[in-house]
């Protein structure tokens, strides 16, 4: 089934450019940031900037373009935006998390070492270890 | 006119995705290590699926959506269990 552009009135095709642009412009910078930062724990930020907004922007620039012109309600690109905001943090974490325990491992970098769970609590909470008193 | 704005808006939208491609994948063949080529692949195929719906928009079909569904789910269990090989040397233990 297509959707001619021509037919949809022009305040729904200057949002689908807005949100189109702000979406892919905000991808880009992302890109750009993930190429320029210099180490590995900066460049994980970057990427997120087109998983959060850059996602939004076109999903909502497609499910606009596709309400108006077919003339019903059509947003199941939600689920896209649903899904990466959901698995994003995920895969992000879990690579952050490998790459800590290769540094580690291997030593290199500045990276903090393993705490346990007495001296997390002592430095988060203020708590004495048992036996100081 | 309106035709003319959302072309305009869609070519300038995919000319930036494709950009925003080339530069993850530099990062892949460049990355010094492992997890910077894991992330630089993670950022190809979300701009690939940007670029997808973006030509969706483009051409009016909405079958493009689907595949763009396709492999937002198939990157992200490629990128999970590529971390989880990365931690800890074998992916289902």
């Amino acid at each position: 089934m297509i959707h001619s552009a021509a037919d949809i009135p022009v305040w729904a095709a200057i949002a689908v450019a807005f949100f189109l642009l702000v979406g892919s412009g905000l991808a880009l910078i992302g890109a750009i940031g993930f190429l320029r930062l210099p180490t590995f724990y900066e460049r994980i930020h970057a990427p997120t900037l087109g998983t959060s907004w850059g996602i939004g922007g076109v999903m909502l620039a497609s499910m606009i373009f596709f309400t108006v012109s077919s003339g019903r309600l059509v947003f199941h690109e939600i689920l896209i935006g649903i899904f990466v905001t959901v698995t994003t943090p995920i895969t992000f974490m879990m690579l952050a998390r490998a790459a800590l325990h290769r540094d580690r491992a291997e030593g290199n970098g500045n990276v903090p070492d393993k705490q346990n769970k007495s001296q997390v609590a002592q430095d988060v909470l203020g708590v004495n270890e048992p036996g100081n008193g | 006119m309106s035709a003319i704005i959302l072309f305009t808006a869609v070519s300038i939208a995919q000319l930036m995705l494709a950009a925003a491609m080339a530069i993850a994948s530099v990062r892949m063949f460049r990355g010094p290590r492992a997890q910077d080529r894991i992330i630089g692949l993670d950022t190809l195929y979300i701009n690939a699926m940007l670029l997808l719906v973006t030509f969706g928009i483009g051409t009016g079909r909405v079958i493009y959506f689907e595949s763009a569904l396709v492999i937002g789910m198939l990157g992200f269990v490629a990128t999970v269990a590529l971390a989880k090989f990365l931690m800890r040397g074998e992916v289902i233990e």
